[in-house]
C-alpha cells in the first residue's frame, strides 16, 4: 500500500553527531534573476502537486460535509444544512456505530498485541544474537507485501472448506465470513504485516541509542528488563511517540483487507470503507462520505501534528 | 551514529559474557527457541502458499492438503492466463516507472531548495509536505472523485476520456501522496553534504540548476536508490486508489486486480496460491536482492545521512 505511514522515524534518536548543517544555507537574495525563477518553480510546481490533490481535496471534504450536494448536480445547488449529515450519520446510519468500534477495536488491538511484539523482537534482536538477521528478514517479509495480497494469502488458512485451520482445529467456521470471527481473523493476518513493521522501526531507533548507557546500566547492576524500562525507554522517547502516531493512523485508515474481503460489510465495518461505499458504491451518500472523512481527517490531524512536532523538532 | 548495535567492540561483549554467564546459557537457549518458533510461524502463510501453488487440486482435494505428491507446475500457467498477468502487470509498470521517477524528481527540487537556501517558510512547507503523507487518503476520496470525473482528457490519454480511471490520474495522485516523504528524507540526506561544494562551482558561475543537477544530485545517490525501491514496492502495492479509480477492468494493475482475481478462481485453492505468489513475486525479488536499500529507506530518516 502506497499510502503507507513512513518511518520516517526523523532524526530522533540523537547519535554522536554532534550540530547539523543548520546554519549553512544561504540566503534566497543573492541569487541572480534567472536562478532565483528557477529556485521557485523548483519549490512551486511540487507545491502545487501536494495542495491541489492533498489539501484542496481535504478542505473540500470539510465543506462538502455540511452540505446536502449529491455529487450529481453542478456546484451551484450547493445548500448549507448545517450539522444534519453529521447527525443522520450518527442516528440513522446502523453501519457507522459498528465501524467505529471496529477502527476502535483495530487500534487496541495493533497496540496491545503486534506493536508491543515488534517492540519486544526488535529489543530482544538488538543484542548480539545468532542468526539475528534471519530473524529480522522472516519478520519483515511481510512488510514488503500489500495488505490486499496478504488478505489473499491467508485465505489459504481461513477457508471454511480448504482451509489449514478448520483441518487443524476440526471446526467448519468460515473465518472471514463468520461476523463473530472474522474481524479477528482478520486482524491477525494484519498484525502479521505490523509486527515486523514495527520491529524495523524500533530496531532502527535502537542503534541510535548509545551503548555506553546501557554499558553503564550494566555496571550499575541493572537488569535487562529494568535496563529497558528505566533507561531505554525513556531516552526512545520520540520513536516510542512516532511509534504510537504509525499504529493510529494505520488504525484509522485500515481498508485494504476488509475491501478485498467483503468490501467492509458482515462484521468487518470500518469507516474507511463505509466512506469508499457511500462515494463508489451502489448506494452512494457523498454528504455521509464527506462526515465520515471529516472525522478521520479530524482525527488524523491530530497524531499528525505530534508527528511533525517530533520530527521537526530538530529542523528548528 | 557513534556506535552500531551489530558490531560492539570485543572487549565490551567479552566482559558482558562474563558478568552475566550463567543466566545467559539458559537464557540464551530459550531466546533461540522462542526467535525460532516466532520466524517459523512468521515464514509459514508465505511458505504454505508457496507450497501449495506447486500441487494439483485433483490430488489435494482427494488427499487433503496435509498430505505429500500432486507437485505440478500447470497452476502457475492456468492463473497467469486466467487472471490476465501480463496485462496487469504492464497497467502496473505504466503506473509504477513515471510515479516513482517523478516523485523523486520533484521531492529532489524541493528538497534542495529546503536545505540549500534558508527561507522562513522552509519548516512550514516540510510540515504541509510531511502531513499530507499521512492524511487517510479516504478523507480525500470524495473531492479527488468528482474532481477526476469532470476534468477532462484526450482520448489517446485516456479512454475514459477524463481523469477518472486514467493512468494519469492515478500516477498524479500517487505522486501528491508519497512527495512528502521522500522530500523530507532526501532534505535531510542533503544538509549532510558539505557546503564547500558549491562555493567553487558559484565561484565557476555555475546556476543553480546545474548545481543540482550535476553536484547534489550524484551525492545524493544512496538516498534515492533506497527511496526508489521503497517507493517502487508502495505504488506497486497501492491498493485504495486504484481500486476507486480505475473503473476499467482491463487498466487495474496487479495489486487492484486482486479483488476481481477471487472469483475468477473461486474455489480452486491452489490457483488462489499460484496467483498470489505471482503477485508477490516482484516485491519479493526486491525485498531478497535490494533488501539494505528497502530497509535503509524505511529507516533513513531515524540515522539521518
Amino acid at each position: 500500500m502506497a499510502y503507507e505511514t513512513p518511518g520516517g522515524a526523523g532524526g530522533t534518536v540523537r547519535g554522536g553527531r554532534g550540530t547539523r548543517a543548520g546554519g549553512r544555507a544561504r540566503p534566497l537574495h543573492r541569487l541572480t534573476g534567472a536562478d532565483r525563477a528557477v529556485v521557485a518553480a523548483m519549490v512551486v510546481v511540487p507545491t502545487l502537486f501536494v495542495v491541489l490533490l492533498v489539501w484542496l481535496p481535504a478542505l473540500a471534504s470539510v465543506l462538502l460535509s455540511f452540505t446536502s450536494w449529491n455529487g450529481i448536480g453542478g456546484l451551484d445547488e450547493i445548500e448549507w444544512i448545517g450539522v444534519t449529515n453529521y447527525v443522520d450519520v450518527a442516528t440513522i446510519y446502523p453501519p457507522f456505530w459498528p465501524a467505529v468500534q471496529h477502527n476502535a477495536i483495530w487500534l487496541v488491538f495493533l497496540f496491545l498485541g503486534p506493536t508491543v511484539l515488534g517492540v519486544f523482537l526488535a529489543v530482544l534482536l538488538d543484542k548480539e544474537v545468532r542468526g539475528s538477521r534471519f530473524y529480522q528478514t522472516a519478520l519483515y517479509m511481510p512488510v514488503v507485501l500489500s495488505l490486499a495480497l496478504i488478505g489473499f494469502v491467508w485465505q489459504l488458512i481461513y477457508s471454511r472448506d480448504q482451509g489449514l485451520l478448520n483441518a487443524a482445529l476440526g471446526t467448519q467456521i468460515d473465518w472471514y465470513g463468520d461476523p463473530g470471527v472474522n474481524l479477528w481473523a482478520v486482524l491477525v493476518a494484519t498484525g502479521w504485516r505490523h509486527t515486523g513493521y514495527i520491529m524495523l522501526l524500533y530496531l532502527a531507533g535502537l542503534k541510535g541509542v548509545d551503548h555506553s548507557l546501557r554499558e553503564a546500566a550494566a555496571v550499575d547492576g541493572s537488569g535487562e528488563v529494568s535496563t529497558f524500562f528505566r533507561i531505554i525507554l525513556p531516552v526512545m522517547r520520540p520513536i516510542n511517540l512516532i511509534v504510537i502516531v504509525v499504529v493510529v493512523i494505520e488504525s484509522l485508515r485500515a481498508f485494504d483487507l476488509v475491501w478485498v474481503i467483503n468490501r467492509g460489510r458482515n462484521g468487518l465495518e470500518l469507516i474507511a470503507a463505509l466512506v469508499t461505499s457511500n462515494v463508489v458504491g451502489e448506494a452512494s451518500r457523498i454528504g455521509f462520505g464527506s462526515a465520515m472523512a471529516t472525522i478521520m481527517l479530524l482525527i488524523s490531524s491530530v497524531f499528525i501534528a505530534i508527528y511533525l512536532r517530533v520530527v521537526l523538532r530538530e529542523e528548528r | 551514529m557513534s556506535t552500531t548495535a551489530t558490531a560492539p567492540p570485543a572487549s565490551t561483549t567479552r566482559s558482558a559474557d562474563q558478568r552475566r554467564h550463567k543466566p545467559l546459557r539458559s537464557g540464551h537457549v530459550v531466546l533461540q527457541a522462542f526467535l525460532i518458533l516466532v520466524a517459523i510461524g512468521w515464514l509459514f502463510p508465505l511458505g504454505w502458499a508457496v507450497l501449495n501453488s506447486f500441487r494439483d487440486y485433483a490430488y489435494t482435494s482427494v488427499n487433503g492438503y496435509v498430505s505429500m505428491g500432486g507437485w505440478t507446475l500447470d497452476n502457475y500457467i492456468e492463473a497467469w492466463e486466467r487472471g490476465e498477468f501480463g496485462r496487469s502487470f504492464l497497467n502496473s509498470a505504466i503506473i509504477t516507472v513515471p510515479a516513482v521517477l517523478l516523485t523523486l524528481f520533484l521531492a529532489s527540487c524541493t528538497a534542495f531548495v529546503l536545505s540549500r537556501f534558508s527561507y522562513r517558510f522552509n519548516l512550514t512547507l516540510l510540515g504541509v509536505f510531511l502531513a499530507a503523507n499521512l492524511l487517510p487518503p479516504q478523507s480525500l476520496l470524495v473531492p479527488v472523485f468528482q474532481a477526476y470525473n469532470e476534468i477532462p482528457l484526450p482520448p489517446w490519454l485516456s479512454s475514459s476520456e477524463s481523469m477518472l480511471g486514467s493512468f494519469l490520474g492515478l500516477i498524479l495522485i500517487n505522486v501528491a501522496f508519497q512527495m512528502g516523504f521522500c522530500t523530507f528524507v532526501l532534505s535531510n540526506y542533503m544538509k549532510t553534504l558539505p557546503f564547500e561544494i558549491y562555493e567553487s562551482a558559484q565561484i565557476d558561475g555555475a546556476s543553480v540548476f546545474r548545481q543540482f543537477w550535476q553536484l547534489t544530485m550524484p551525492l545524493v545517490r544512496p538516498a534515492l536508490a533506497a527511496l526508489a525501491v521503497l517507493q517502487t514496492t508502495w505504488i506497486y502495492n497501492e491498493f485504495f486508489w486504484a481500486t476507486v479509480l480505475i473503473q476499467d477492468f482491463d487498466k487495474l494493475p496487479v495489486t487492484s486486480s486482486l479483488n476481481n482475481l477471487r472469483g475468477q478462481f473461486f474455489t480452486d485453492y491452489n490457483l488462489l496460491s499460484a496467483g498470489s505468489v505471482l503477485v508477490a513475486l516482484p516485491v519479493l525479488i526486491v525485498f531478497f536482492l535490494l533488501q539494505k536499500q528497502f530497509v535503509s529507506g524505511l529507516t533513513l530518516g531515524s540515522t539521518k545521512g
